[in-house]
């Protein structure tokens, strides 16, 4: 009986009863959480709409539910979520970079250059990495121009918009610690006019510019400081403000208004 | 004890004979013990409640439910306790007959105490609003949009490179030197103030009215009408900044002199 059966159907069988074998094992349903939909499968209910949430790792970011007018793109523009992924997207790329360049004086020029003439995708990752950079001070600045409009720093939301200011500058010093290591005459004397300044804060700024240049001059110590300062200790701080500010968002009840 | 409104009297008595099986008009009252005793636990312990004597009766009916020792061990507190509290709150007049147990008006077991309205207990805190589920509405809109960001950039990537001018020389001024454009606006204040003023003073007052923004706006409305003030300094700040970005960008040529771009080129590296 079973002969006569077309291949194609036995392998089919074949197939499903091994997905059967993959999704019943111990593994798998150590991955998915009880009620994950990857467990018992997606059919449309909202029962399922919210179980996608709240069995999944964005239950962190998003609560099950919403009001109505949070997901109008004419509301938010999406700046603050959009800024969050060009962090993310910076950091894809950005770690990409690292692969290939040495934060030392003699080596940095050389280092990108062989990057954006010899490595695969070397200079469209490059060129993606500053341009999202760029893009992000934009985002963070008109997402914070977006909040004041909605009145959305207002209580409970005070604190919140307090850490959005910190995340503005932060993201200010990750682009302009960045701005340096190419160790191109760019790079050289824009530092030089920004750090030039910091050097005029009243009573210790000799000892800021001292600290942050790692000696009195730009140097091969200013380039490691700030390599340092940009792929480690800023996102590093970042990331805890940001999460401060995800948590607030939502414990504040969600995102602001409608007007 | 509170008068029963006649209505709800009616419709107990109703329910009662449709339970029983006789009509309302046949029932009389004081007869229904027998059913209060084949009824279900609660009516057993209500009739344990409302007399001692019945409570042996009923538990012997309950007893195929509960366990016998559970039942013996709260049969007297239960019973002493409610007795005493009923004596106390009823006149004598409508206590419970003592050898006969379910007999409340209408061949009650139970008694309406109060009716309570549910606002004065209940606590509404959160109203009902108009929400959607994050996904699918709002998690597909955020991927679009990061999936259009993402396109954008590579596109932008693919046809614009990154600047990369020759390697750092100190020894060579570049001419102009600007810093990076999000800096240029106070680089564009160098020219005008002391460095101090330029490059400390103003943008620390600046961060620092905008971390006090919300502690010194006392006005609690949202909508745009009720806060002209607060929207018309917030515009001024910003296009203040805007501008002087754009005039550092594009308006100043070698020396940092003012030129116009459509004259003396751009001297701006991105």
């Amino acid at each position: 009986m079973s002969s006569k059966l077309p291949a194609s159907y036995k392998a089919r069988q074949s197939a499903s009863d091994l997905a059967d074998k993959v999704t019943g094992s111990q593994a798998w349903n150590s991955i998915f959480r009880p009620g994950s939909i990857f467990r018992k499968g997606y059919t449309d209910s909202p029962r399922n709409r919210s179980y996608v949430i709240m069995n999944s790792v964005l239950y962190h970011l998003h609560p099950v539910k919403v009001k109505r007018h949070a997901v109008r793109v004419s509301y938010t523009l999406c700046l603050g979520g959009l800024s969050f992924f060009l962090f993310i997207l910076l950091t894809v790329t950005g770690i990409f970079l690292m692969f290939f360049y040495r934060p030392d004086a003699a080596s940095a020029w050389d280092d990108i250059s062989t990057l954006e003439t010899s490595v695969t995708f070397g200079l469209l990752v490059r060129n993606m990495h500053r341009w999202a950079a760029h893009l992000m001070v934009l985002t963070v600045f008109l997402h914070m121009a977006r909040v004041f409009y909605h009145g959305a720093y207002k209580p409970p939301r005070e604190f919140n918009w307090v850490i959005g200011v910190v995340l503005l500058t932060l993201t200010l010093l990750l682009s302009f610690t960045g701005y340096l290591l190419p160790w191109d005459q760019l790079a050289l004397w824009a530092v030089t006019v920004g750090t030039n300044m910091m050097g005029y804060t009243p009573v210790f700024g000799d000892q800021v510019r001292f600290v942050l240049l790692g000696g009195v001059e730009i140097g091969t110590d200013t380039l490691l400081r700030w390599y340092v300062l940009h792929v480690l200790l800023l996102p590093f701080v970042i990331v805890i403000f940001m999460a401060i500010h995800f948590w607030r968002v939502r414990k504040d009840g969600g995102i602001s208004g409608p007007m | 004890m509170v008068d029963i409104p006649e209505h709800l009297l009616e419709r107990a008595r109703q329910a009662r004979a449709r339970l029983t099986g006789v009509s309302p008009d046949a029932a009389p009252a004081g007869s229904g013990a027998g059913a209060a005793e084949s009824d279900s636990v609660p009516a057993a312990s209500a009739a344990v409640a409302a007399s001692p004597v019945a409570a042996a009766s009923a538990a012997s009916s309950a007893g195929d439910k509960i366990p016998a020792h559970l039942l013996d061990r709260t049969t007297p507190a239960s019973a002493t306790a409610t007795a005493t509290a009923t004596a106390l709150a009823t006149p004598p007049a409508l206590a419970p007959p003592a050898e006969l147990a379910p007999t409340g008006p209408g061949g009650h077991t139970q008694r309406l105490l109060t009716v309570v309205k549910s606002g004065s207990i209940q606590d509404v805190k959160t109203l009902p609003s108009d929400k959607v589920h994050v996904w699918p509405h709002l998690l597909i809109v955020e991927f679009v949009a990061a999936l259009f960001v993402t396109a954008l950039l590579l596109v932008f990537s693919i046809f614009v490179n990154a600047p990369l001018l020759e390697l750092a020389n100190f020894n060579e001024t570049t001419n102009p030197s600007k810093a990076p454009w999000y800096f240029l606006g106070l680089q564009e204040l160098l020219t005008m103030f002391h460095p101090m003023v330029a490059g400390v003073t103003i943008p620390g007052i600046g961060i620092f009215l905008l971390i006090l923004a919300p502690y010194m706006d006392r006005n609690s409305d949202h909508r745009p009408e009720k806060r002209k003030f607060a929207i018309s300094l917030m515009t001024i700040h910003l296009l203040f900044w805007a501008t002087l970005v754009m005039i550092g960008s594009f308006f100043r040529g070698p020396g940092f002199n003012f030129v116009f771009p459509w004259e003396a080129g751009l001297f701006f590296d991105f």
